[in-house]
């Protein structure tokens, strides 16, 4: 019952939504955000990179729907969508496009809030994407689900540990869909990571919010009921590389991440 | 960023921009495609060397240039050094000074500071605006939470206390504070455990702390009395939890509860209700039944139980006469006689209902320990009562169980209860009776009989033998007593004696002795076809029929049916059955439609000689008892029985009667009945019963 002081304003836990913004170059962070960052850069200096591609696959995953006639898109773990956002490259495409962020970080969601205060086709959703009725359930107030959504949970599945059944949650989101919707995952794995691989696993398991890598099989598993398009889920610089794209130094598994879509049936 | 495209430049001009594109492409994060991305770096290329070649260089050109650069999202430093040395080899190669480069690039390099600037803080900016929201709205949302549970705290009708760990009180709500009767002020810091009543302070301390200590569970319930400021006593139910702090440890405790006096005294009210009788104040049958149950359960192995159950005798009359509520305080009265008859010694003493009562001996030292405390409620219970004017005297009949407990269980004792306390009451009230298994024994044999003889009767169970009985005077056989026999089924031949008397108390005698004297009867009659001067035949006839007014018809129809003519028909009634209430008009009856009426064991009852004159009796039976007498024993006085027997027959032979003996053994006794003038005879000597078909070949 005693009141919790309202002075301190630096924040005192750093937050993904933050820390994938620094890794992006952006300021939208604390030292706290930084500190972290740069500790994990420090055991994997290509994390900067990896975000990178991350983050252009989403925008190359949103202009694939956007080509294959989605309008509606349902952005699960959005972050703080400052650069290269959903909304951006999707009104960009198609003005009649529809987005909907969903975090449950308070900050990032009170950011985007003042981001899209202007952009009447975006809205922003504070809830948990582990609690797919409640998402749903405000999705439904802005898209319509009788039409198909694309569906994206990029650098999302693997903050969802085992224990919390990653498989039944996309089931989920896929049952409130109907055929045509589209999803997109990039997810995080140790595959082909040579002597890299232990040191990730430590550091994902040391984090606050510990990840989870998988391999690519258990990652195809989880476009069940999807039909992946081409190329399937590939290391993520792979996925439909845009025309024109420079050759890359970086051999594609030093991403760390696969990615695919799939087109629900 | 189409618009800065210059559509004029030459092919080789684009692949400069392509070349800056891979040399920075890997910096940063930018929105927008390769293609695009060596387009616009294509535009700025072009842009700055028309600021180099102008005069002076043109740096504002240069600093938007600069500034494009940021807005292309090359945030990541690397973009600037790499950019200013590829453009510094590219801008030397323009015919200037090379002051006017280094100036161009200056301000290209000032440009994308200051614009890097710029973003960084209004990116600062705004994520820390949007802190401060999400922090808003936090702090609003445990404010609204925090206002809520205190609206909860404070209006709620359950009292609530909030304590540490080691029992002292931190908070309390109102509703609390108005069940101690103390301010919240008053209890704050206040031991909780002062504020429960003295003795059960130690059982709260032990439930609670067991129940929260060592047994890991996280709440608890409590109902234990405690101590209002004005020194009253209430019960209160509390719910007391665990609350772990934010170390995972415990850090408070809380007790949700409520004043549950009232409650509690209703529901002791009503235990009490439940135990006892209204109208005594005693314990009755359900709380009875309890203690009975615990003294099963509990008992040790050589322990002894006793039972007395307790009837008044006479008080339906009591109720009937004077009245319910003078009955009511009878009962009462010998509940209170009885409760100080037994206090002493701790037994409990419950109204079963009615006026049954029952005393639970628990450890019981004996019978003789049980029998005395019955011996001495008998003496309390006799006592006169004074009920307004009456003064009433009850006296009780009680059934007495004593036995170690290993050897019974509960309904075997109150059946066996139940029925001592019946003995007592047919044995004549007023007195104890102690259960007696022989006792018990011979009155399920009894039951058994009873139970037995009508189908016994339909199954044609029963038969009859004859006795002869012979004129002394000439030894001629002049008649044949009918007696009646019993093939049971379970218990073999059975002789009058074993259900007789049975079948008397039952009135099963009535049938039975009808269709002993029809048997009787057709079976005299068919011996005046053997002989020209048959025997007659001597029937008994129980007291019970003898009272019935229908025997007289009976007879008739009997004798009408038969053909057997009434002088041959003896009747014989034993003295107490002749002398009944009823029969006077009977005897004279039958004696009218001419049969003889005899009467049996004469000598045994307690005749009245006067009544016996008046009867219309032909004959006296003398009692076996008596004939016995007259067969001297050595070292014995036979002389007062001859005298008996001589007075008998002397009487006898006054009123007119035929004497016969019974019980003739021996030719001596012959001898002396003659001598004193009997008439006939009866005994081993002439003859034992007989079955009908000897009869025959004896008559024929």
């Amino acid at each position: 019952m005693e009141q919790h002081p309202a002075s301190d304003v630096e924040p005192e836990r750093p937050s993904a939504a933050r820390v994938y913004d620094y890794y992006l170059g952006g300021s939208h962070n604390f030292a706290v955000d930084r500190a972290m960052a740069e500790q994990a850069i420090r055991i994997l200096p290509e994390l900067p990179g990896n975000m990178r591609a991350n983050r252009a696959f989403l925008r190359r995953a949103v202009r694939y729907m956007i080509a294959q006639g989605v309008r509606q898109f349902l952005d699960l773990g959005s972050g703080i969508p400052t650069v290269g956002n959903v909304h951006e490259v999707a009104l960009d495409e198609a003005p009649d496009a529809r987005v909907v962020y969903v975090d449950n970080d308070p900050v990032a969601v009170a950011h985007s809030q003042s981001i899209l205060e202007d952009v009447p086709r975006a809205t922003v959703v504070q809830a948990d994407v582990t609690d797919p009725d409640t998402v749903l359930g405000q999705a439904r107030r802005h898209l319509d689900l009788d039409r198909p959504v694309g569906v994206l949970m990029v650098a999302l599945l693997h903050f969802v540990p085992e224990s919390a059944a990653p498989a039944s949650l996309i089931a989920r989101y896929r049952d409130a869909v109907v055929p045509g919707s589209l999803l997109a995952i990039s997810h995080g794995t140790a595959d082909q990571q040579g002597d890299r691989g232990p040191a990730m696993e430590a550091l994902y398991s040391r984090s606050a919010n510990p990840l989870v890598s998988r391999d690519k099989a258990t990652i195809e598993r989880f476009f069940d009921g999807y039909d992946l398009v081409d190329p399937g889920v590939v290391f993520v610089p792979l996925w439909r590389p845009e025309p024109g794209a420079l050759p890359s130094a970086t051999p594609p598994e030093r991403t760390a991440t696969y990615a695919g879509v799939g087109r629900l049936r | 960023m189409t618009a800065l495209r210059d559509p004029g430049q030459p092919d080789s001009g684009s692949l400069l921009g392509r070349r800056w594109a891979a040399a920075i492409g890997d910096t940063s994060y930018v929105t927008v495609s390769d293609a695009q991305l060596a387009q616009l770096l294509q535009d700025l290329v072009d842009r700055l060397r028309t600021a180099v070649r102008a005069e002076p260089p043109d740096t504002a050109v240069a600093e938007e240039a600069g500034a494009a650069l940021v807005g292309a999202h090359f945030t990541g430093v690397d973009a600037l050094q790499r950019s200013i040395a590829m453009l510094a080899a590219e801008l030397d190669r323009e015919p200037r000074p090379r002051t006017a480069t280094w100036t161009v690039i200056g301000a290209f390099a000032a440009g994308y500071t200051r614009a890097l600037r710029d973003m960084t803080l209004t990116e600062q900016e705004s994520i820390r605006r949007a802190d401060l929201i999400a922090r808003t709205r936090t702090e609003q949302a445990l404010r609204a939470s925090d206002a809520r549970f205190r609206a909860v705290f404070s209006g709620a009708a359950v009292a609530i206390g909030i304590g540490d760990v080691q029992g002292a009180l931190l908070d309390v709500n109102p509703a609390l504070s108005e069940m101690l009767g103390y301010s919240a002020d008053e209890l704050r810091g206040r031991s909780v455990l002062s504020l429960v009543h003295p003795d059960d302070v130690a059982d709260v301390a032990a439930e609670v702390y067991r129940a929260l200590a060592e047994g890991g569970r996280e709440h608890v319930r409590v109902e234990k009395r405690f101590v209002r400021r004005d020194g009253e006593a209430i019960w209160g139910l509390l719910t007391v939890s665990l609350v772990p702090g934010e170390d995972g440890e415990p850090g408070y405790v809380v007790a949700v509860g409520e004043d549950v006096t009232d409650l509690h005294r209703l529901q002791t009210t009503l235990r009490y209700q439940a135990m006892h009788d209204p109208l005594t104040g005693l314990p009755n049958r359900v709380m009875f039944s309890e203690r009975m149950d615990e003294a099963f359960e509990t008992a040790a192995d050589d322990a002894r139980l006793g039972v007395l159950f307790i009837d008044l005798d006479g008080f339906k009359i009591i109720n009937d006469t004077l009245g319910h509520d003078i009955g009511d305080r009878l009962l009462v009265m010998a509940a209170e006689r009885l409760d100080r008859g037994v206090s002493s010694s701790g037994h409990l003493v419950a109204r079963m209902g009615g006026d049954e009562f029952v005393v639970l001996v628990e450890q019981s030292g004996g019978e003789g320990e049980v029998t005395a405390l019955a011996e001495k409620l008998l003496a309390e219970l006799c006592r006169p009562c004074q009920i307004d004017e009456h003064l009433l005297t009850v006296s009780a009949s009680i059934g007495v169980v004593e036995r170690p407990i290993s050897a019974t269980d509960r309904s075997e004792l109150m059946r066996h209860v139940d029925a001592a306390l019946y003995w007592a009451k047919a044995d004549g009230r007023n007195q104890w009776s102690l259960f007696d298994s022989a006792r018990s024994e011979a009155e399920a044999m009894r039951y058994t009989v009873s139970a037995s003889m009508p189908a016994g009767l339909q199954r044609r169970e029963f038969y009859l033998e004859y006795q002869p009985i012979t004129d002394l005077d000439d030894g001629r056989l002049c008649g044949l007593e009918a007696l009646v026999r019993w093939r049971h089924p379970y218990f073999g031949a059975m002789r009058p004696d074993d259900f007789i008397g049975i079948a008397e108390d039952t009135g099963l005698i009535v049938p039975l002795g009808r269709w002993v004297l029809e048997e009787a009867c057709r079976e005299a009659r068919s011996w005046a076809d053997l002989m020209p001067d048959p025997p007659f035949v001597s029937v008994n006839v129980a007291a019970r029929q003898a009272a019935d007014p229908a025997l007289v018809d009976e007879v008739r129809a009997v004798l009408e049916q038969t053909g057997l003519p009434p002088e041959r028909l003896q009747l014989e009634l034993t003295e107490s059955a002749a002398m009944g209430p009823a029969p006077i008009d009977t005897l004279h009856a039958l004696s009218e439609l001419g049969c003889r009426i005899a009467i049996d064991d004469f000598g045994t009852g307690y005749s009245n000689l006067a009544y016996l004159r008046s009867l219309p009796v032909s004959s006296l039976k003398l009692a076996s008892l008596f004939v016995a007498g007259l067969q001297p024993v050595p070292g014995l006085d036979g002389d007062v029985d001859a005298e008996i027997v001589a007075t008998l027959v002397s009487l006898a032979r006054t009123l007119r009667l035929t004497v016969t003996a019974e019980g003739v053994e021996t030719p001596t006794q012959v001898e002396r009945l003659r001598a004193l003038g009997c008439h006939l005879g009866q005994g081993y000597l002439f003859g034992t019963p007989m079955a009908a078909d000897e009869v025959r070949k004896l008559l024929h």
